[in-house]
């Protein structure tokens, strides 16, 4: 790991004004927050990430740590661990497809460490990424190339992907957020802001540049708005283990019927995306339909339309919408 | 690597070259123009660390994680170094009372919180339950991983998620066993459950 200067920031203004000098919010930046640490600290170490100045907020964590629940929706403190999301009772039961895409992520000690800023931000856990020894790397050297393209590709996107990146990304709880139509409140050098958070990563143009995040800019929450679908949803992971792996394929379903009609749905994919991904197109076919069988492929079919596959992740369209289809019977079955 | 001995460069060309066009940004962060004083420090620092009950005072190299200040500047070997990136659970420790890895927390962060290991784990020289179940189940072969496992294992239980073997498979996953010693570990954690309850 390379020399950095250690700084802590007790106060979330604190945190924006150290993090204000930089060029970049991106993870090339010369000046990066450390929360939870498992993603900074790891692609430090690989020599991915080369900070200069490294800013812990852990001090601002207990002030980042809420949790609320009720009428209006559900709000999350960006300094909550996985763990402490997954486990909230309020979550389990209004939010389930949040509370599962957090549990069956990482392992028991990373939910216990990762906040869920942090983790929205999770790099992507392509080889190529990960490891400097390889020269060409459009996210990691902008304008290099893209070993992927014709490497070992089998874990790679097909959804949202260029001919300059088709790095997958890799988390789960930002998927349910997509689907949730979650907004993201920003603390930073400007002021205080809301966005979508589907408006957080950007797509594969400028690989190099993951999100719209300014510098300095740091997360301080969540919110979830309220809906009748939130408590009829789920997260199907699907993966190489059992346990403790990143999907190779996910679906993210909150579902409202009415009888066995489709009165609203929201569909979300991971393990097959460049960034979380929502299915809109599959969505609108569902809705004020009844939900068989037929009409669920019919839906993952169209979400699937558009993947572009490379020569090992050939698989996953098809695995994509045997996930979709899965997902969306089983949150049927979950309103009955 | 050694984080503590060798030179912080390595040969080759600096990958701060890419980085050109923050040249900018850099010069601000030796000088920030802030109101604020700046508190940062580079190279060596002070920290205090409270493990195990005692506090340790020394001066560390700002990059130093966790598990090398136990291991290197505490003489606490039990924890151990498998992958240092995340992966293996080899280097679990509680800090706050939760399990978390050793290897991706940076000691000088983990200043005024309390760390336990696996050294601090038995009481008055008797071992812990969890310890002793690890012996009567043979839950272990070359023992590499042990403390990891039993550090994670006592967590796992008092988490309440060790109410099932599929519960304790499923929360012990961040835990690698290279020899395979799984079912053997699910059973001492079985054991421990009913005991850790009693005590």
């Amino acid at each position: 790991m390379r020399p950095f200067v250690y700084d802590r920031a007790a106060t979330i203004d604190r945190a924006v004004q150290l993090g204000a000098h930089t060029a970049s919010g991106q993870a090339d930046a010369p000046v990066q927050f450390l929360a939870g640490g498992t993603t900074v600290l790891d692609l430090m170490k690989l020599d991915v990430m080369t900070p200069q100045t490294v800013i812990d907020i852990t001090p601002l964590k207990p002030s980042l740590r809420t949790i609320e629940t009720g009428p209006a929706g559900l709000r999350l403190g960006a300094g909550v661990t996985m763990a402490e999301a997954a486990g909230h009772d309020g979550v389990r039961t209004q939010y389930p497809v949040i509370a599962d895409s957090l549990k069956l992520a990482a392992s028991a000690q990373i939910r216990n460490m990762a906040t869920l800023g942090g983790n929205v931000l999770q790099r992507t856990r392509c080889g190529y990424y990960r490891d400097p020894s390889w020269s060409r790397c459009n996210k990691r050297v902008p304008g290099s190339g893209c070993e992927a393209l014709t490497g070992p590709n089998r874990n790679h996107a097909v959804l949202g992907v260029s001919k300059a990146c088709i790095a997958q990304y890799p988390g789960d709880f930002a998927v349910a957020l997509v689907a949730l139509e979650a907004q993201v409140e920003v603390d930073g050098p400007d002021g205080r802001r809301t966005l979508p958070f589907e408006a957080v990563h950007r797509g594969p143009d400028q690989p190099h540049i993951e999100h719209s995040l300014k510098p300095g800019e740091l997360i301080t929450g969540f919110f979830v708005p309220p809906g009748a679908w939130t408590r009829s949803s789920l997260y199907l992971k699907i993966r190489d283990r059992a346990s403790y792996e990143f999907a190779i394929a996910s679906a993210a379903v909150a579902l409202d019927l009415d009888g066995d009609v489709v009165r609203d749905v929201r569909i979300g994919l991971g393990g097959m995306a460049y960034r979380p991904w929502r299915a809109r197109e599959a969505e609108a076919l569902l809705k004020g339909e009844p939900l068989s069988e037929d009409a669920a492929e019919a839906a993952a079919r169209a979400a699937l339309k558009g993947a572009v596959t490379h020569e090992d992740n050939a698989y996953k369209p098809e695995l994509g919408r045997r996930t979709l289809v899965r997902a969306l019977l089983e949150a049927a079955r979950m309103e009955a | 690597m050694d984080d503590q001995t060798k030179p912080p460069l390595r040969d080759g060309p600096s990958r701060r070259g890419l980085f050109g066009a923050f040249g900018l940004a850099a010069g601000a962060l030796a000088a920030p123009p802030v109101a604020a004083a700046p508190t940062g420090s580079e190279g060596h620092a002070p920290v205090t660390l409270s493990v195990n009950g005692r506090e340790h005072r020394l001066t560390l190299d700002v990059r130093t994680t966790l598990l090398d200040a136990l291991r290197e500047h505490m003489d606490l070997t039990g924890a151990k170094k498998g992958c240092d990136h995340g992966q293996c659970g080899a280097c679990t420790v509680h800090v706050d009372g939760s399990r978390v890895l050793s290897c991706l927390t940076l000691a000088i962060s983990a200043e005024g919180r309390k760390v336990v290991t696996i050294e601090g784990l038995a009481k008055d020289g008797e071992l812990h339950p969890m310890q002793q179940a690890f012996i009567d189940h043979d839950g272990f072969q070359c023992g590499y991983c042990t403390p990891g496992q039993i550090m994670s294992a006592v967590a796992c239980v008092q988490e309440g998620h060790a109410a099932t073997d599929d519960d304790i498979r499923e929360y012990m996953s961040g835990n690698l066993c290279r020899c395979a010693a799984y079912p053997r570990i699910v059973a001492a954690i079985r054991q421990a459950r009913g005991q850790m309850g009693a005590a």
